[in-house]
């Protein structure tokens, strides 16, 4: 009975076992969370992944703001079902500049990981408008006011330096222009040449068809970027990972 | 603590404390619930060396069953690809106007393309390829680009007005109102004309001035009787089907700002066998000419 005595020293000292609660916590977890930091197919480069410009950055925060990620998640598992249906399943690089990520948990409707480029911005805007037009079936909720909210950039530079200080590799450039690309990107007429060099691949209309750049327009750019970055024709998967 | 009490004969043992005369009982553990946890740790033992689990410098441990996500969901998908492989070799070497005469192509076809259309196609056309405002119902005889297989097949690999494939069928209606080319009199009265040709109730005097403007700007594309022009997908205007609808706000809210519809390339997503798959089902729904 001798250490079931010396237990008693921590069930009858309140101060002995919160200090060593606290010290098994922290030893579990280190040993569950510090190894994702280092362990190599946690950390896997891959080539394609590149920050999102200011139009995508903001049309992430409508989407965090509208609680899409409480039905969709963005993170396709690695089942044949899931690869047939949405495309190549996630891998931990294409969410390493999503902050917070939006894996989700729950879909109440498809995953998104993969849906930019999969339909029209035209079809978006419907989409987001009045999802039963497209989908009799579906039991999405109207979004159509964000075509009526305009936005003004005011505070984008600020909201990039957030991000580069957790991480993000905003250049100085990137964070300097970050209003004129914010523009440009919804300006199929603007002179795209240095946000295109910025963010590759980056793509740029005026997606909400309409006049002055609203909600609708950041959300679909940032709808429109899932999941393209990384080009999967060239991407080779490491088994052991 | 309190001393331990004197116990009667056949009773249970106390814990030794007490609070105010209420002394605790100290029951054996169930000798099932017991082994019941001592099994599940033998259990853990085993797992994490057979599976993944304890991280080193670089990597976990593979553990000896050497099982990974990665390699699993491949060695599936080959499974599949390769019971699928001569089926999908047959469907590719197949002139696209042969398919329909084999029995075998057209049953792999069936199945296979129905399910590409649901997976990929239904979120636009619907999910019984009926359509909706904008998107094309791919149930009726009225093609914009074309009904036959080839034409569903290159509508299909290379997308309309789509940036990513340069291939990909292309027309774009003027913007007659908000570019100034029509005054708002005049795509009044062409909105009444496209409303007489296609047989609806309109106004007689503002078509026959309609027919003019009609003449005037819109035979180039639609024809000179607005049956439309499949080549630059014109459509036809004579008929009561309708994309963006055939009512006068409609009609006039085409006429002013244009329509510009775009389907992505899904020959650049798909494989070669996928599309075939999906244009063989698309001819088949009864409008396949």
């Amino acid at each position: 009975m001798g250490i079931l005595e010396k237990h008693k020293f921590l069930e009858t000292n309140a101060t002995a076992l919160l200090i060593g609660a606290f010290a098994v916590v922290t030893i579990g977890g280190i040993v569950e969370i510090a190894p994702l930091f280092y362990l190599q197919n946690t950390i896997e480069k891959v080539e394609g992944v590149r920050p999102y410009t200011p139009l995508e950055l903001t049309g992430r925060d409508i989407y965090v703001r509208e609680g899409c990620y409480v039905c969709h998640s963005q993170m396709i598992r690695p089942m044949r079902d899931e690869v047939e249906r949405y495309g190549h399943y996630s891998l931990a690089a294409e969410s390493m500049y999503d902050h917070p990520f939006q894996w989700g948990s729950k879909r109440t409707g498809p995953d998104l990981a993969r849906v930019g480029g999969r339909y029209s911005n035209e079809w978006h805007v419907d989409h987001l408008t009045n999802p039963q037009s497209v989908v009799p079936e579906s039991v999405m909720p109207k979004y159509g006011f964000l075509a009526n909210r305009l936005i003004e950039p005011t505070y984008i530079e600020e909201r990039l330096k957030t991000d580069a200080l957790v991480g993000v590799p905003y250049t100085s450039e990137m964070i300097e222009q970050a209003k004129a690309d914010f523009a440009a990107q919804a300006n199929p007429d603007a002179d795209t040449a240095g946000l295109e060099e910025r963010y590759a691949k980056a793509n740029v209309a005026n997606f909400d068809g309409q006049p002055g750049i609203s909600e609708m327009d950041a959300l679909v750019a940032y709808l429109q970027v899932l999941g393209t970055m990384v080009d999967f024709s060239t991407f080779q998967p490491d088994p052991d990972r | 603590m309190s001393k331990k009490p004197k116990q009667m004969k056949g009773e249970v043992e106390t814990t030794g404390h007490e609070w105010d005369g209420i002394a605790e009982y100290n029951h054996p553990l169930p000798r099932w619930w017991l082994w019941t946890l001592y099994a599940t740790i033998i259990w853990a033992i085993a797992y994490t060396i057979a599976y993944p689990a304890w991280p080193l410098i670089t990597h976990a441990t593979r553990g000896v069953l050497h099982q990974s996500n990665r390699a699993d969901v491949a060695a599936e998908i080959k499974r599949y690809d390769e019971a699928n492989a001569p089926v999908e070799a047959k469907l590719v070497a197949t002139d696209l106007t042969a398919i329909a005469a084999n029995p075998d192509l057209v049953n792999y076809t069936q199945n296979a393309g129905g399910a590409v259309f649901r997976t990929w196609c239904a979120q636009c056309h619907g999910s019984g390829a009926a359509g909706a405002k904008g998107f094309p119902n791919l149930n009726d005889d009225d093609w914009l680009w074309g009904g036959t297989i080839e034409d569903i097949y290159t509508t299909i690999s290379h997308g309309v007005r789509n940036t990513t494939d340069p291939d990909a069928r292309y027309s774009e209606m003027p913007r007659f109102g908000a570019d100034g080319l029509l005054e708002p009199a005049q795509i009044d009265q062409v909105v009444q004309y496209v409303l007489q040709i296609s047989g609806q109730d309109h106004d007689a005097a503002l078509a026959s001035e309609g027919a003019t403007v009609f003449a005037d700007n819109c035979t180039a594309c639609h024809g000179e009787e607005g049956k439309g022009d499949r080549s630059v997908g014109a459509p036809n205007l004579t008929d009561a089907i309708w994309l963006y609808g055939g009512d006068v706000k409609s009609l006039t809210e085409t006429v002013t700002n244009a329509r510009f519809g775009v389907m992505p390339a899904w020959g650049q997503r798909l494989s070669e066998s996928d599309v075939r798959a999906v244009a063989s089902w698309v001819h088949s729904r009864g409008g396949g000419e």
